[in-house]
Parts: C-alpha cells; sequence; structure tokens
C-alpha cells in the first residue's frame, strides 16, 4: 500500500505571536515554525500501518516555512519518500491552494492511502484534507483516530464524535483521512539519526504548479482577543497567590471555612 | 441568488445537538440584515420528530432517505449539496464539529463556494458578509471580508447563546429528494459508545483538570492531590489522554466530555477552541498557567500566572490545613 502524507509547516505556539505593522497577519520575521502537531499524528499513523501491515509512506510538504529539517526528520522516523514541491509559495496561507497544489503533484505520485491533519492552527479557510479529497475526487472522513486495513481495497477508520462516541466507517481507497491522533504518541527520532538522514538521503523535489483562482475571503483585522471577560488575574508570591485562591474558594464555599 | 440563510442541522440518535440551536440564533441575526428566509436543514431518516424543535426557522428541508441514517460523510454531503445547491442560499451556517468539519469543506468544493472556518461570529456589513475566525490554538481572532455571492462559514460551539434559537412551532416543511441510493464509497460499520470509566466526570462537582503543563505523567500526583483535598476528581485536556497519561474517560473538550461543575480548575492547559467548548459552562473557572496569553484565561474568572509546581502544592497544604 502507498500512504500519502502530505505535512505542513505552522507557527509554534509556545512563542508570543506578534502581529504586522498592518495589523492583517503575523510578523513572520522572527516567527519559530514547527511542523503541524496533527500533521504529526497523521505521519505516526501511518507509520503504524506500515510497522504491522508492510506500506511505502511519503512525506510531502511545500517549500514555504523551510521543511527541510522537518522532512528528514520524517525519514528518520521511517517514511521512505521525502518530496518538497518547490516555487508553491502562491499557495501559502490557504488551504484550499494548498490542495490544488497537492492534488496535482499527486497525479505523479501513488497513493492508495492519503493520511493529513484534520486541522492546522492557521487553516482558516477550512481542512486540507477535504479539499484535497475533492480535489482528487475521493471519498473522505475526519476527525480520525486509528486506521486498520480491510481487504485490500478498503480501510476502516475510527471517527470521533462528541461525548466520547466513535464510529467505524469503512472507507474505499484510494481516500483521504483527515487524522486527529493516531493509536499511539507519534515516535521520537533521535537527532543523531535526523542528522544521518541529512547527510546520507536526500530530498526529492517537484515544481508545485499553480493553485485555481477562486473567490476567498481576505482577513481584514488580526488582533488578540479583547480585555472583556478575560479573568481576574492573582498577583504576589506563589505564597500570596495561594491564600488569595484559598480566600476565594472558601468565599464561594467550595472550601470548608 | 436568494437572501436566504442556511443552517445545517446535526443530530445524533434523535437528538439535535445544542450548535444547531446556536446557529438558529445566529442566523436569524443574519436573516434580518438579508430580509431573507432562515432555512434549517436536516438529512438522515425519520426525521418528522425534530421539526417541532426547529420552531426558530421559518422552513425546514428534510433529506431522508435509507442511505442517509447513521450519518457517513460521503452521503450527507451529496444530501447537503443537492438542497444548498437548490436554495442557492446567501449564507450557510455548519457547526465546528466532526460532521461540520466533513461537510463545511465538502459543500465549499463541491459548490465552489468561500469557507470561513472556526468562526466566533459572523455579520452582514451592508452587504458584505464579514467573518470572525478564532485560529492560532485561540490565541487570536482574524476578521475577514468574505468575496463573492455564497459562503460557507462554520461556527465553533459557545459562540452565540442556544436560547436565541430554541423556539417550538411548527414550521414549514420541503421534502428534498434523497440522492440516488447506490453503492457508497463510506459504509457505517458500528458505533462504539465509550469504555464505562471508574468515575463520571460529567456529574463530578469539582475538576482539577491536567494539560500540557504538566510535562510528564510523573508529575500527574501534583493534580490528584488537589483534586482529593478539594474533594473532587482529575480530568484533561486531549494530549494528556492522547500520551496515554490518563484514561479517555477523564478527557474535556469536542471529542471527550462536556461537564459543569461548580469548580473547574484548569492547570497547564493552555485553553485551545476545542478545550473550551468542553468547559466554558463551568461555575467558577480558575486557571494557573505560565503563559499570560494562554487563551484559557479569556474564560476563567480568575486567574494565576505562574508555575504550577510551585502554586499547587502550597494551594494544596493551605486547603488540607484549613478543613
Amino acid at each position: 500500500m502507498d500512504i500519502v502524507v502530505p505535512i505542513k509547516m505552522v507557527p509554534d505556539l509556545v512563542e508570543e505571536l506578534e502581529i504586522d505593522a498592518e495589523g492583517r497577519d503575523l510578523d513572520r520575521s522572527f516567527l519559530k515554525l514547527r511542523l503541524s502537531e496533527w500533521d504529526e499524528q497523521a505521519l505516526e499513523e501511518a507509520l503504524l500501518l506500515k510497522d504491522k501491515h508492510g506500506a511505502r509512506v511519503t512525506v510531502i510538504a511545500l517549500d514555504t516555512g523551510d521543511p527541510d529539517e522537518t522532512l528528514f526528520t520524517c525519514l528518520a522516523k521511517g517514511a521512505d519518500r521525502a518530496i518538497k514541491l518547490t516555487g508553491g509559495e502562491a499557495a501559502q496561507g490557504s488551504s484550499r491552494a494548498t490542495a490544488d497544489v497537492l492534488a496535482k503533484a499527486l497525479k505523479g505520485i501513488p497513493h492508495d492511502l492519503i493520511l493529513t491533519g484534520v486541522q492546522a492552527v492557521d487553516d482558516r479557510d477550512g481542512q486540507v484534507a477535504v479539499f484535497l479529497a475533492e480535489a482528487l475526487g475521493l471519498p473522505h472522513v475526519s476527525v480520525v483516530s486509528g486506521v486498520e486495513p480491510a481487504g485490500g481495497k478498503a480501510v476502516v477508520a475510527r471517527q470521533e464524535y462528541a461525548g466520547g462516541v466513535m464510529a467505524e466507517l469503512e472507507v474505499d481507497l484510494p481516500c483521504v483521512l483527515g487524522i486527529q491522533a493516531a493509536r499511539e504518541s507519534p515516535r521520537y527520532a533521535p537527532v543523531s539519526k535526523v542528522r544521518q538522514a541529512m547527510k546520507t538521503l536526500k530530498l526529492e523535489e517537484v515544481a508545485a504548479a499553480a493553485p485555481e483562482a477562486r473567490a476567498g475571503s481576505t482577513v481584514r483585522r488580526l488582533a488578540k482577543p479583547e480585555a472583556g471577560g478575560r479573568a481576574e488575574i492573582l498577583e504576589g508570591s506563589p505564597e500570596e497567590v495561594a491564600d488569595k485562591l484559598l480566600a476565594i474558594l472558601k468565599d464561594k464555599g467550595l472550601v470548608r471555612s | 441568488m436568494s437572501q436566504d440563510i442556511a443552517v445545517v442541522v446535526e443530530h445524533l440518535g434523535g437528538k439535535i445537538a445544542d450548535v444547531a440551536f446556536e446557529m438558529l440564533g445566529k442566523g436569524r441575526e443574519l436573516a434580518k440584515a438579508t430580509g431573507g428566509r432562515l432555512l434549517a436543514l436536516a438529512a438522515g431518516q425519520g426525521l418528522a420528530g425534530l421539526v417541532k424543535e426547529l420552531g426558530a426557522a421559518d422552513a425546514v428541508l428534510l433529506c431522508q432517505g435509507a442511505g442517509l441514517e447513521p450519518y457517513t460523510p460521503d452521503a450527507h454531503q451529496k444530501a447537503f449539496a443537492a438542497a444548498v445547491k437548490a436554495r442557492a442560499p446567501r449564507v450557510t451556517l455548519v457547526a465546528n464539529t466532526t460532521m461540520g468539519m466533513d461537510l463545511g469543506a465538502g459543500l465549499a468544493a463541491e459548490l465552489g463556494w468561500p469557507l470561513v472556518a472556526y468562526c466566533r461570529d459572523a455579520r452582514l456589513e451592508g452587504g458584505t458578509l464579514v467573518a470572525t475566525s478564532q485560529i492560532y490554538g485561540g490565541k487570536l481572532l482574524a476578521e475577514a471580508q468574505v468575496a463573492g455571492e455564497h459562503a460557507i462559514v462554520s461556527m465553533l460551539a459557545g459562540s452565540s447563546p442556544a436560547e436565541a434559537g430554541r423556539a417550538t412551532g411548527a414550521p414549514a416543511v420541503e421534502e428534498i429528494a434523497a440522492p440516488a441510493a447506490g453503492p457508497q464509497r463510506v459504509r457505517f460499520k458500528r458505533l462504539i459508545q465509550p469504555a464505562a470509566g471508574d468515575v463520571d466526570i460529567t456529574r463530578e462537582g469539582v475538576l482539577v483538570s491536567v494539560g500540557r503543563g504538566i510535562q510528564s505523567k510523573d508529575n500527574i500526583p501534583v493534580v490528584e492531590e488537589l483534586a482529593q483535598a478539594l474533594g473532587g476528581t482529575v480530568s484533561a485536556s486531549r494530549p494528556i489522554v492522547d500520551q496515554g497519561w490518563l484514561p479517555k474517560t477523564r478527557q474535556v473538550g469536542k471529542s471527550g466530555m462536556t461537564v459543569k461543575p461548580r469548580l473547574y480548575v484548569a492547570v497547564g492547559i493552555s485553553g485551545a477552541p476545542e478545550h473550551l467548548e468542553g468547559m466554558r459552562g463551568a461555575e467558577l473557572i480558575v486557571a494557573v498557567n505560565t503563559d499570560a496569553n494562554a487563551p484559557i484565561f479569556n474564560v476563567a474568572h480568575y486567574g494565576v500566572v505562574g508555575d504550577l509546581f510551585e502554586v499547587l502544592p502550597l494551594l494544596t497544604e493551605k486547603i488540607k490545613s484549613s478543613a
């Protein structure tokens, strides 16, 4: 089975996000990027399928946000191919345009199963998994945690609903699944192994096709949420803060006074 | 082009999701601005019983057929695409739920309309649709102008009051022909109910909830001790459960449980929209986080910007010695 995992780099939310002078986008000059956490889960699910049932895993990314080291990390973890789509800057910031570019690239890449993150922290115009499926004319399922082969022509995907309820859906191959979580925590690739991959392996480069022009939406203001409704922040040393919290809990009858 | 506003109504096990009522309330505001009708759209089988709960809508469009119950993404997308294409509403609201994630982008792609996802608000300014998305883990709001005559807007749960869209009545019902039932590419196998756990966190009065900030499984006792001192139970955000540090039955949020305890202490939880959805209804919310910009502080009543490993043991001791 050929599994393709489209991945992308996103701002690391651990860092402070600065807004640019126009107030419409992030200030990207010092932005720290990381692999989207849902894509990391999608890769893990692909590697688990490979470990258990055998598969060829291809990771593919637009060449935006400097994905090289991340792609080598994917190879170090066990992916078989890593492809970088060069010149795809026009698609940056749009899931829909990213899906266009990926769909055109996938015409030349074998794919039985496409696993990618169900969402990303910046996919304001929608989810890549669904747009990609539609562009390729394939069935899709979102919010999947757990994929198993079902014969050679389908997979069983577990789709999560609210309240811990899940459905098992049998999906014909090829298909696109938006992964929420892999069955196990994403594996770790030691730095030495990543370095070795960087020295001995090569990223394949494919020129990105142009995304289609279509009506969309334009951000006119990017801002932090209004201060209204914000928590009253308790100030002081840990000791003082603990005293204040205790007083509040006593006042509300949550701790006996 | 019609000036109608459509709301995709989700239901599971004969129960309409709360977020559908929230969207009907929001949809009514939009319909007032456009002068159009408010349409509720539902797909499935045996839906007549749901109609009376959808009194907030001017009309209910039902797409019914054996292939539409239970839910599958492929069949439902076809059904809703047929309904939406026929009515060509100005704005179609879907929820940012599992079904909404399948359908929102699916409909947008199939119809060639723009989608704005993760919205907390949508309104019309003149004739222009303006939608505000909550992105970057809830840290930023992006207000966007939407081009075109039609758009799909995906709404986050808890963005507007459900009461505004909850009305009984007898709205006009229109049946939409179900797509031809042929071989399906996505087939429902079975529904899996959550395993009964040691505790039911939806029934607990006090929850001390733990997130990524706890750093390691070995640190879980720090929150367990506080929960014990408060006579409560430990719950968690998704990453903790995905790591296997606490069982799935303890998960609060979109794909976990929705809880409304008297006290919710969020420890090391940044407060992504998926988590807030499950706990914003708690009576008293206290948050402890090292990041002063963490979105959890937007829903908490009291906040501590600091190290949980310093504050929690002190608080636990003080509670114990005051009892």
